[in-house]
């Protein structure tokens, strides 16, 4: 028993010394988490519907190395996505530009919600009269369908 | 038949409209930013002679074809016959870069396949080819007396590209 608790303590200690390996292979933690943060909202161009941050592309890992040297060089965000968007469009946003040529894109789903919303209204209040309309009996022709149908319950 | 039982007919035909336009885009063109402003700025070594340099700085006050290529490029060995004949026609001056490859390599391409570059660039590490928005090659910028990128061709040149578009419009930029 007295070996076994030495056992156990051996693997604890080897076990945080390898954890301690795994962070010094990422090189910079820092910079690899904003990294990650910023390429996860970019597009890669090669592989289209995988982020840069997913990619194993060839092109993919050497864009993530400019931008790891633009995080260490102390670029902000918006500068590191202009640095993408000048090369290569708006099209490597993830998350498209608001302006005038993507207001369709960004507005289009509301309107067509509002349009349907208008449309659901003036058929109802439509239906709504139609049926008025149908029943509009006068008081006469009412009586007497009343006393039709208690003559049928006999 | 009303006009009320045609609108799901009109609004199908509308569908069909954009999908059978949808089916004609490639979605590997992507509209690159760079066109209209002026090319990238770079001063690396040549390919076949690495003492020497190129900048676009060099070619200011010529139209010319600057061709993005490698000895792993498959395409590029489609769009090799048509850049040979536009080298032949001399209608401008052809740069070359060669993107991410091994020197050795695309030294045997040109000497196997022929050469139609009046200079090649030797980007071995890809970094010209980031500041030039290259996610695929082939691509081809053609680049204006005063150095601004006036079109970019995406995938290898066919012959009719070359006929129909980048001549013209290579001539039409000389005369300015």
């Amino acid at each position: 028993m007295k070996y076994f608790y030495a056992w156990v303590l051996l693997l604890v200690a080897c076990s945080s010394v390898l954890a301690k390996d795994a962070v010094l292979l990422a090189e910079d933690p820092v910079v690899e988490q904003r990294l990650i943060a910023i390429s996860e909202e970019l597009r890669c161009l090669v592989c289209q519907n995988e982020s840069l941050a997913g990619s194993r592309a060839d092109l993919a890992m050497d864009l993530r190395r400019e931008l790891r040297n633009l995080i260490k060089q102390g670029k902000t965000d918006a500068e590191i996505r202009e640095f993408m968007v000048s090369r290569y469009g708006d099209f490597v946003l993830y998350r498209p530009p608001v302006k005038p040529t993507t207001w369709l894109l960004w507005l289009g789903p509301f309107g067509l919600m509002v349009a349907g919303l208008v449309a659901l209204f003036v058929y109802l209040r439509r239906r709504n009269s139609e049926v008025a309309a149908t029943t509009g009996l006068t008081e006469e022709q009412s009586k007497r369908a009343e006393a039709l149908l208690q003559e049928g319950e006999k | 038949m009303n006009a009320k039982t045609l609108i799901p007919l009109a609004l199908f035909a509308v569908l069909v409209g954009f999908l059978a336009v949808g089916l004609g885009l490639d979605p590997r063109e992507v509209p690159s930013p760079l066109v209209n402003k002026p090319a990238p700025a770079f001063r690396v070594a040549q390919l076949e002679q690495p003492e020497a340099q190129f900048s676009p700085e060099d070619m200011k006050g010529k139209v010319w074809l600057f061709n993005v290529w490698a000895s792993w490029c498959v395409a590029c060995r489609q769009e090799h016959p048509v850049l040979m004949e536009f080298a032949r026609a001399k209608v401008a001056p052809l740069i070359g870069l060669d993107y991410k490859d091994q020197r050795k390599d695309a030294l045997g391409v040109l000497k196997r396949t022929g050469n139609p570059y009046d200079i090649t660039v030797f980007d071995a590490d890809g970094k010209v080819g980031i500041d030039y928005g290259v996610y695929g090659v082939p691509e081809s910028y053609v680049i204006d007396k005063a150095g601004v990128i006036r079109y970019k061709h995406i995938g290898p040149i066919t012959a009719e590209a070359m006929r129909d578009t980048i001549i013209p419009l290579i001539n039409e930029l000389k005369k300015s």
